[in-house]
């Protein structure tokens, strides 16, 4: 690699696409590593929507959205049948 | 067409994993904890709520059963916050299921029956028997008595399960009558939806209504206990 930083420490958007594979790569996918993703994703969400002065109803309605958009998701099995088609 | 009605009560696991695990925590992410003097929005508005709530349910108790406040406080909010999170299209309602509900139901029950055993045998034993009975109607009323009493977790339980059960269901089965009668007769369907429309205001008071009722039958329980 032709860079003086090396890849493990980039930022994803400063990562060249083909050393992506290799960054992707050495992530921290310990357990430890794995909850540590998930408290960094909850805490950017939660300080960026819900943690702020005047917060409005589109914090906690776009976690709504997305819990209804799983759950239709995990039932899409059976929602198939009753799409209105011909031939099912 | 049934197997359809009843699929939306199974327990959702995904590719055999129990997801339903996931779905029974998720209302703990739409309370976070107060850290502040001031908070944001949200949390103010879920203390405000929860101050309100704890002042009415603890007024009727003395210094012990007021230990059970966080136990009823937490209780309320389960059960309304997830009753609630059901209304949304296409979710799992974990309180639809018998077996949750008496989890929840028989060792709160029995922990009020055992509290009241402990600390003041002769008063919960008392119970059995109301004041001013004829003598000769006794033992029939001690019995009948004791049923009442072992009936109390299992109508908590069943009397959750039901109420929300049913209430899905009348949603799901007028919800498909309005879709059928579109192409039969507009009039009709329109009538059938605005009936949706009632039934899901309905719902709404349900879901908060059945939490109440659990939460205070609980505190009641205790009340005689204490």
């Amino acid at each position: 690699m032709a860079s003086p930083v090396p890849v493990k420490e980039k930022k994803l958007m400063e990562v060249k696409l083909g050393e992506l594979p290799g960054w992707i790569l050495m992530r921290d996918f310990t357990p430890k590593g794995i909850a540590g993703a998930f408290q960094r994703g909850y805490y950017r969400y939660y300080n960026k929507y819900i943690n702020v002065k005047k917060g409005g109803v589109a914090g906690i309605s776009m976690v709504l959205a997305a819990y209804v958009l799983f759950n239709y998701c995990r039932s899409y099995k059976e929602l198939k049948h009753e799409r209105l088609r011909k031939y099912h | 067409m049934n197997e359809n009605l009843f699929a939306s009560f199974a327990a959702p696991s995904m590719m055999g994993l129990p997801i339903v695990v996931l779905i029974v925590m998720f209302p703990s992410i739409l309370f976070p904890t107060p850290n502040r003097l001031i908070n944001n929005r949200l949390i103010s508005i879920q203390q405000w709520l929860i101050q309100l709530t704890s002042k009415q349910m603890l007024a009727i108790h003395n210094q012990k059963g007021r230990t059970w406040a966080l136990m009823l406080m937490s209780l309320i909010l389960f059960i309304g916050s997830t009753n609630l999170l059901g209304l949304l299209p296409h979710s799992f309602t974990p309180t639809t299921q018998l077996s949750m509900n008496l989890g929840m139901a028989i060792p709160l029950w029995a922990g009020t029956v055992i509290t009241g055993f402990r600390y003041k045998t002769k008063a919960s034993l008392a119970h059995f028997l109301p004041q001013g009975t004829p003598l000769p109607l006794i033992p029939m009323l001690v019995v009948i008595e004791t049923i009442s009493l072992f009936i109390q977790p299992m109508a908590l339980a069943v009397r959750l399960t039901a109420n929300i059960t049913a209430g899905h269901l009348l949603i799901h089965l007028i919800g498909g009558a309005t879709l059928a009668l579109i192409n039969i007769s507009a009039t009709t369907a329109f009538i059938t939806f605005i009936i949706l429309i009632l039934l899901t205001i309905l719902e709404f008071a349900v879901a908060l209504i059945q939490a109440y009722v659990f939460t205070l039958l609980v505190s009641l329980y205790l009340h005689d206990n204490t």
